[in-house]
Order: structure tokens, then C-alpha cells, then sequence
């Protein structure tokens, strides 16, 4: 192992790259989903590479539905990876599609506001 | 539930709250092991990585040898590894080859240098055409090789993450390894563009 550090100056000229000139997540639940994901692999309840082989599969599924001449705003890259992990889960038997859907109408039915009388 | 800061409308909003309610009930990811993952991802220091190594190979003759032999192993001598980073082959730009990184069937990308990867590396698009006609691609993002340049597309797979050495930009004789990272850009590493020269990186595009 090399001693050798650079070190970096935060800001400034000499500041290295450090945006991707983007943001990484464009809504709360992607990196909700995201960060569920590794979670769940850091846990050991999958290997990643089983849910690399369910987002090729989703991934593979929408193109093949949707086709090459499919607009671009109609993809969502984190709404396939969300459909992956509910596959995975669901197939490995730690959360059912039918237990999802109950909890997501329990969630919805909730009244307007009700983050803020929760909180 | 103030996360998820979601409309009535947004589905996928609803489900991914759903789910994280269901898993946190069964004892399997607790929030605050959410916002640990997303913090360290959020905070985008990928690239920098990436750009601190570039930089060593840039100025150490006998780290990009190892480098380029063995891209992880060298990779971790600057404490870098994790996840998506088991095993990262290091391609080198020359005068007649260009490198360009894709995962034609999902997103693979090392993390651990590069972070999350840019939305247009995870469209369809780009993961279709860059094999099929990858120079007129990146003539259209902005990279114009001459003809006689080679184009040597990568396709990453669950076995092998590639990062791609950008060569070194001409007048940059007498800079500092820190100097010298300030140049390389995530796409450079990609093999979607080219590091800045020095007097960019001073005045760096704020959207960049």
C-alpha cells in the first residue's frame, strides 16, 4: 500500500471534478430505491450479481415492449430498477407483490397532509 | 414519511415508500442504513476518485504499469474499492487508440472511481448505438476523433468495470499531481470527452 495522499483543496481552482454535472437522483424515492437496494445486499439478503440479472431482464422487457423509436422521456432508469427489486424480493419470498400493493393502498388511502400531522 | 415528499399522483413514490415501510417493519434495512448508502452516493466524490488516479498514473511511471495490470489491486494503493469496483480493467488512450465505456445490457460502472453513473450512460440509447456507430456518437457529444483514430468500445459486464486512462493534455509539464487531477473529467474516464486543458480547469464551467 502506497503512503502517498494527495491532498485536495474542497473548492478553488485546483478543486478536483467533483459534480456529474447532474443530480445523481432525480426524485427522493430513486434514491430511496437505490439505497434500499444496497442495503439489502450489504444485509446479505441477495447477491448483487441476482439483481443485476433482474434489471437486464426489466431493462431487456421495457425495450422490447416499447421498441428503439420509444421517446426518451418516456424511460425512467430507476422505475426499471424498482421493478427489478420487486421482483427480486418478491421471488425470494421477503416481500410478496400482493403485501406491496396492500401497504402501497394503505398509503395512498392516507388524507391530504398527513405528513405534517405525522411528523 | 417526509422522504418521499411525494405528490397523490406519483407512483413510484407510493410503492418505493411502501416497500421501505414493509422492510423496516420486517427488520431487514432500518432508514437510517437508507440515508447512510445515499449519503455517500449523494455526495458525488466518484469522480474524484477516478480523477486522483489518472493523475497518479499521469506522473508515476511504475504505478500505471501496476495500474494497467491490475487496475483494482492498484486502484485500492489510493484507498479506493467497494462495491461495483471488484474487478476494474484500466484501458489507456494513445495517439492512435481510443477507449469508450458502455454496458450495452443494464448500468454496470465502477463506483468506486466514478461513482453513480450520468443518465445518458443508463438510456437506451447510448447503450445501442455507441457499439454500433460509436464514432458519430461521440461526434455528437461533443468529441470529434480524427479518422485514423481507433475507437475501441468497451462493454462492461458483471465480471469486469472499465475505467478509461485519458492521455495526459499537452502544456501540463510542470504540474502537481493535484493540479493535474483538477483536469480529468468523469467523461474523460468514460472515454466520452477529453480532460481540460489547465487554464479550463481554473475557470471550470459551474455546470460541469
Amino acid at each position: 500500500m502506497s503512503e502517498r495522499k494527495v491532498s485536495f483543496e474542497v473548492g478553488g481552482p485546483l478543486a478536483p471534478p467533483r459534480k456529474n454535472g447532474e443530480l445523481v437522483f432525480a426524485a427522493p424515492w430513486e434514491s430511496r430505491t437505490f439505497g434500499m437496494t444496497v442495503a439489502l445486499h450489504q444485509q446479505g439478503v441477495f447477491e448483487w450479481d441476482e439483481f443485476r440479472d433482474c434489471l437486464i431482464a426489466e431493462i431487456a422487457r421495457w425495450e422490447r415492449e416499447h421498441g428503439s423509436g420509444c421517446p426518451e422521456a418516456e424511460w425512467s432508469y430507476y422505475a426499471r430498477w424498482q421493478a427489478a427489486l420487486e421482483t427480486l424480493l418478491a421471488r425470494k419470498g421477503v416481500c410478496g407483490t400482493t403485501e406491496l400493493e396492500v401497504r402501497e393502498n394503505d398509503l395512498a388511502a392516507r388524507p391530504p397532509g398527513h405528513d405534517h400531522i405525522r411528523r | 414519511m417526509s422522504e418521499y415528499d411525494h405528490g397523490p399522483s406519483d407512483r413510484h413514490a407510493l410503492r418505493a415508500e411502501a416497500l421501505e415501510s414493509l422492510l423496516r417493519e420486517k427488520g431487514l434495512v432500518q432508514p437510517e442504513m437508507i440515508d447512510a448508502v445515499v449519503r455517500q452516493y449523494e455526495q458525488d466524490i466518484g469522480p474524484m476518485n477516478g480523477a486522483q488516479v489518472v493523475a497518479r498514473a499521469w506522473t508515476d511511471p511504475a504505478y500505471k504499469q501496476r495500474l494497467l495490470h491490475d487496475g483494482t489491486e492498484a486502484i485500492a494503493e489510493l484507498g479506493f474499492g467497494g462495491p461495483q469496483g471488484e474487478h476494474i480493467v484500466v484501458v489507456e488512450n494513445t495517439s492512435a487508440v481510443h477507449n469508450v465505456v458502455v454496458c450495452t445490457l443494464c448500468s454496470c460502472y465502477p463506483w468506486p472511481v466514478l461513482g453513480l453513473p450520468p443518465s445518458w450512460y443508463k438510456s437506451p440509447a447510448y447503450r445501442s448505438r455507441v457499439v454500433r456507430e460509436p464514432r458519430a456518437v461521440l461526434a455528437e457529444m461533443g468529441l470529434a476523433l480524427k479518422p485514423e483514430v481507433e475507437i475501441r468500445v468497451w462493454d462492461s459486464s458483471s465480471e469486469v468495470r472499465y475505467l478509461v486512462l485519458p492521455q495526459r493534455p499537452a502544456g501540463t509539464e510542470g504540474l502537481g499531481e493535484a493540479e493535474l487531477a483538477a483536469c480529468v473529467t468523469r467523461d474523460s474516464m468514460i472515454g466520452v470527452g477529453q480532460p481540460m486543458s489547465p487554464s479550463a480547469a481554473e475557470h471550470p464551467d459551474p455546470d460541469v
